[in-house]
């Protein structure tokens, strides 16, 4: 699965489906079962038609009819949120783990 | 059009080295597949941080793995990776780490059988070189144990 047509190209996996969604969304939007399905059926479908090696078969879906927008800014100066600090990571970290912990020992 | 990330990653991380990105320029290694998908186990992997329950987190340069039961819900699921950007992957893994799809494709009989377990990474990795030759034999391995007839790797 690839988002990324050009760095897939550079690889060169043997087989590869692409869909033009913002990075992070290489299988669908979050909460749209249906769309997700019906990209993960495409690539499971891909298996048995992709018959040469270097392949990329392009899905058809579109991230916004209406709106193309995010393809200007993708990845693109202040795309990126900033790393927290390793204090604030490290706080986070524990409580993820220390509540995942507490609900195993129930 | 699609967009081009290489010149995107470049420009973005202007004040460094240029990144080389891999180039393979020979024909791609070829295992066909010897039955329909619909009799095929499937092992799903995802480079998008994901972790299960109490799994610790990714660190820099990670070339560990984590195994996600796959009958995981997304109460049970997190992501952590700096290279992306995670809301919608938090709110909803389905987005690059499609377990639930990929049980119901199981169910509806598209594919014969849904490897247990997922595999996940961090994929924020700079060497190519830590990917190669230490993350993608020891996957390998795995894949191997297991019996897999077909390999679903989605990034992030």
């Amino acid at each position: 699965m690839t988002s990324a047509l050009d760095i897939t190209q550079a690889v060169n996996p043997p087989r590869a489906v692409f869909v033009n969604f913002p990075l992070g969304h290489q299988t669908g939007k979050p909460n749209q079962p249906e769309l997700q399905r019906q990209i993960v059926r495409d690539a499971m479908r891909a298996f048995e038609t992709i018959g040469k090696p270097g392949t990329i078969v392009e899905l058809p879906y579109v991230w916004d009819t209406n709106d193309r927008r995010w393809e200007e800014t993708d990845y693109t100066e202040g795309f990126l949120p900033e790393r927290p600090a390793k204090a604030d990571a490290d706080k986070a970290e524990a409580e993820r783990r220390a509540r995942h912990a507490s609900a195993n020992a129930k | 059009m699609p967009v081009a990330y290489i010149p995107r990653t470049r420009e973005l991380y202007k004040a460094y080295t240029p990144y080389r990105w891999v180039e393979n320029r020979d024909t791609p290694p070829w295992t066909p597949l010897t039955k329909p998908i619909a009799q095929c186990k499937v092992a799903l992997m995802s480079s998008g941080g994901i972790l299960y329950r109490d799994q610790p987190r990714f660190h820099r340069e990670d070339a560990s793995y984590r195994l996600i039961p796959k009958d995981a819900t997304q109460a049970d699921l997190d992501v952590w990776h700096f290279g992306y950007r995670t809301d919608d992957a938090k709110l909803d893994h389905n987005c690059v780490f499609p377990l639930a799809r990929m049980r119901e494709l199981e169910a509806e009989g598209v594919i014969g059988e849904l490897s247990d377990p997922a595999y996940s990474f961090m994929g924020g990795i700079y060497s190519s070189r830590t990917v190669r030759d230490e993350l993608a034999p020891r996957i390998a391995d795995e894949l191997k144990r297991v019996h897999v007839d077909a390999f679903y790797l989605v990034p992030a």
